[in-house]
């Protein structure tokens, strides 16, 4: 009995410190923080998914990225920040690539220790703002848009339908969001932009734990009848919000969501009472691009993938394929910078630095249509990239207008103040000492 | 035959007196220490990072709502949100007074959380049992919609987050912030924790201490030897709240590096609670237990399912970390309800009688 226990404890010994050994070395190792579990996990799910299916269908088309493998390994964070920087430690320790945090709290976490440990921060469209000033913040990328750029974007949106920005004078626009680092990151830019255009910018938090209890805040927009309303939500913050403007009989054509809220599960809960909600998008919606169709093929129906089938290429999924697109991109111009097949996290931030995917490229990946042309520099992380509206017809999303720019000429500026303003709150911080390699 | 107090004798009443009068005893906590030292030396950045150390911090947490709890009875759920205000009192401590040693700050950032805890535990003097827990409840969610509320708690900043500046003692060595060496942290946590635990096992043993436990077993019997409850109850409020601030100032700048507000819910209220209680209340060793307990046991499941060739998606190894966690704490509930600490002292009487039994 006694020897029984001693050997099983040696064995279970054994294998932990097993666990501790490091990656091997002709593999590309792609962490993926993911969220499955927790309130989260409605809006976790297809994200992780499509990030996770379209990096595994690289490696069985194609047999990895230039004929390296990637290794992709899902780390469960439950949207929890202390789960996030356990995750952050097991990912180092394995020589991680590039980390995609997947919360913007997380990420308000990892920010100062990736310049020092040397991993590149991929936060696709989330994130701090700020890190869109790369000379500022080396090893952090938001690209395509940051939430300053979707803030402006959505009050574009609105000043089209209204005929021009003095008609906003006087108007009152609602803003409800996830009351933690992630909804309030687009505050700063929507209260300059009610000082500036002269409408009255109404908030209303929703805390994470009551996130599924809006009675009151939707109360209070009833009652204050906002012209607009902006959600900044996610989760199970979304469908919930959904269901209560339609409650109150909010016009749903005036209710705006960020691109994150912009989950068909979502508007579903909605239904048909939700037609005409609109939300920000910057991929395609559908399963109607050859990417898809390839994951289809060797993902989905080889039965490697952990979607339902019938939420196959929604829209968050088709975000997930859209995020792992920039990471693999990100390894190629690696490779291609270096000369390198098997590349380090240093090379990966040079080669999402200098990420440039052109019309041919999208062409080749079959993603013509799916995502526009977009284009890195070293002091642009961001590169403030085209955006367009899709409106929820009770079943789908449609595209509603042409892509448009965000408001980059007012968003810039404000972005490298931020960014000055978070440097002199976190003083020392360090120099940036990264060569720029683009020309 | 290892462990045999047969044959020492002690001669004055400080040796009769001391915290660990056993040789044995003192052998062990010997070689701990010098596991403790050695661990960094051997171990990797991970194991430091992500276990030890927010493991001590988190044993010091659950000190202080054993001191609460354990010693003087009183329940309470506002553990998360009395860390919080550490952590938040430390932030502005040391943005205001930035040449100050942190360690200084962490220590001094306990007496507001103590001020506060004082002050919550007033209504402790009529209510007791659970209405008392419903009252800490109320300090939790209060305090918590302070630090999502008042901007001045976290000067400002858009993200309504505090972010742990860089912080430099003892010569030019990084204590804090993200260039900090996880050796360094590990060992001025070490430090604190030990200094802290020493100090109150001293305070539990004394005069102070027995009143607390004199209020525990019966309050009115207390009364009527001379204990006073109101000195006795909120002394043991401002102890634990003390503790508790500086287990969260620690937590954010030794371990977490940043935090929302988020961080200091009732979830971790109920983990510090949970750790007590299955460690076992009214013991500072259990604390320890209760901690490593809690807080390793998802880990090492975590990273030992996929290890030992169980490969599983990682939400499901999450589930099953959750599941089992849960049903070891009814296990243990069951089969040992005064929580691992009384396994420790059963199983210290036992090796005490080791290799001959009697009875």
């Amino acid at each position: 009995m006694r020897l029984k226990r001693l050997i099983a404890g040696t064995i279970m010994a054994g294998t932990l410190a097993g666990a501790a050994l490091p990656a091997f070395a002709d593999e590309l190792f792609v962490p993926l923080f993911s969220y499955r579990t927790g309130p989260y996990a409605g809006s976790g799910i297809p994200i992780a998914n499509g990030m996770h299916d379209y990096l595994a269908m690289l490696n069985e088309r194609d047999g990895g990225i230039n004929g390296v493998k990637i290794r992709i390994e899902e780390c469960e964070t439950g949207y929890d920040t202390q789960k996030g920087v356990e995750c952050y430690e097991q990912v180092k320790a394995g020589g991680a690539l590039v980390i995609s945090p997947y919360s913007t709290g997380i990420t308000l976490q990892v920010i100062p220790k990736a310049s020092v440990d040397k991993i590149p921060v991929l936060s696709m469209a989330y994130g701090l703002s700020a890190a869109a000033v790369g000379d500022t913040f080396p090893w952090v990328f938001n690209p395509p848009d940051t939430y300053w750029d979707g803030a402006s974007a959505i009050i574009s949106d609105i000043v089209r339908r209204e005929g021009g920005a003095e008609a906003l004078k006087g108007k009152k626009i609602g803003y409800i969001f996830l009351d933690a680092g992630y909804g309030r990151e687009a505050i700063p830019l929507l209260e300059q932009m009610s000082s500036s255009m002269g409408f009255e910018l109404l908030q209303y938090p929703v805390p994470g734990k009551e996130m599924q209890n809006q009675a009151s805040q939707w109360l209070n927009i009833r009652r204050d009848k906002p012209d607009y309303m902006v959600m900044w939500g996610w989760g199970a913050m979304n469908p919930t919000a959904v269901k209560e403007a339609t409650k109150i009989r909010y016009p749903m054509d005036k209710f705006y969501g960020v691109w994150w809220s912009g989950g068909n599960d979502d508007a579903a809960a909605g239904g048909e009472a939700a037609k005409g909600y609109r939300t920000l998008n910057f991929h395609g919606v559908g399963a109607d691009y050859p990417v898809i169709a390839d994951i289809k093929k060797h993902i989905v129906d080889a039965g490697k993938s952990q979607v339902d089938p019938a939420k196959f290429a929604d829209n968050l999924y088709n975000r997930g394929v859209y995020n792992s697109m920039l990471i693999a991109e990100g390894i190629r111009r690696a490779q291609e910078l270096t000369g390198k097949t098997v590349i380090d996290a240093t090379d990966m931030r040079a080669g999402l630095e200098n990420l440039d995917i052109t019309e041919e490229r999208l062409k080749e990946m079959g993603m013509e249509g799916f995502a526009l042309p977009m284009k890195l520099s070293c002091s642009d992380h961001s590169g403030h990239h085209k955006v367009y509206v899709v409106e929820w017809d009770g079943k789908d999303w449609q595209k509603s207008g042409d892509w448009f720019s965000p408001d980059v000429e007012m968003v810039r500026p404000l972005l490298e103040k931020a960014a000055e303003e978070y440097v002199a709150a976190n003083a020392p911080w360090p120099e940036r000492t990264e060569p720029c390699l683009s020309k | 035959m290892l462990y045999r107090e047969s044959g020492q004798y002690k001669t004055t009443y400080i040796a009769d007196q001391a915290i660990f009068p056993i040789r044995e005893d003192r052998i062990g906590m010997a070689i701990i220490g010098l596991i403790a030292i050695a661990i960094p030396f051997v171990a990797s950045d991970f194991f430091l990072n992500a276990i030890m150390t927010p493991f001590l911090i988190l044993a010091l947490a659950a000190i202080g709502l054993n001191i609460l709890t354990g010693y003087a009875g009183q329940l309470s759920l506002g553990t998360g949100a009395f860390m919080g205000v550490g952590a938040y009192s430390c932030y502005k401590l040391t943005t205001i007074f930035p040449d100050v040693n942190i360690i200084i700050l962490v220590l001094i950032s306990g007496l507001f959380s103590a001020g506060i805890g004082v002050i919550f535990g007033l209504p402790s003097l009529r209510i007791k049992g659970l209405y008392l827990a419903v009252t800490t409840l109320a300090a939790q969610f209060f305090l918590e919609w302070c630090f999502i509320r008042i901007p001045w708690l976290y000067n400002y900043n858009p993200s309504g987050a505090i972010e742990v500046p860089e912080r430099r003692g003892f010569g030019d060595l990084i204590l804090t912030g993200p260039s900090a060496a996880p050796m360094t942290q590990y060992f001025v946590v070490l430090g604190v924790v030990v200094v802290v635990t020493l100090a109150v096992k001293n305070i539990v043993r004394g005069r102070i201490g027995r009143q607390w436990m004199m209020i525990r077993d019966m309050d009115i019997a207390a009364e009527l030897m001379g204990v006073r409850p109101l000195t006795a109850k909120l002394s043991a409020f401002a102890v634990s709240s003390y503790l508790c601030g500086v287990a969260g100032a620690m937590f954010i700048f030794f371990y977490l590096g940043a935090a929302e507000p988020s961080a200091f819910s009732i979830t971790l209220s109920f983990q510090i609670l949970f750790m007590v209680i299955l460690g076992g209340l009214g013991s500072l060793v259990g604390s320890f237990f209760g901690a490593a307990f809690i807080w390793g046991l998802p880990i090492v499941l975590r990273a030992g399912l996929p290890a030992i060739g169980i490969d599983i998606g990682a939400e499901t190894v999450f589930h099953i970390a959750t599941m089992v966690v849960g049903a070891l704490i009814i296990f243990f509930l069951i089969v040992e309800p005064h929580g691992l600490a009384r396994l420790w002292s059963l199983g210290k009487e036992k090796l005490r009688v080791w290799p001959f039994p009697y009875g």
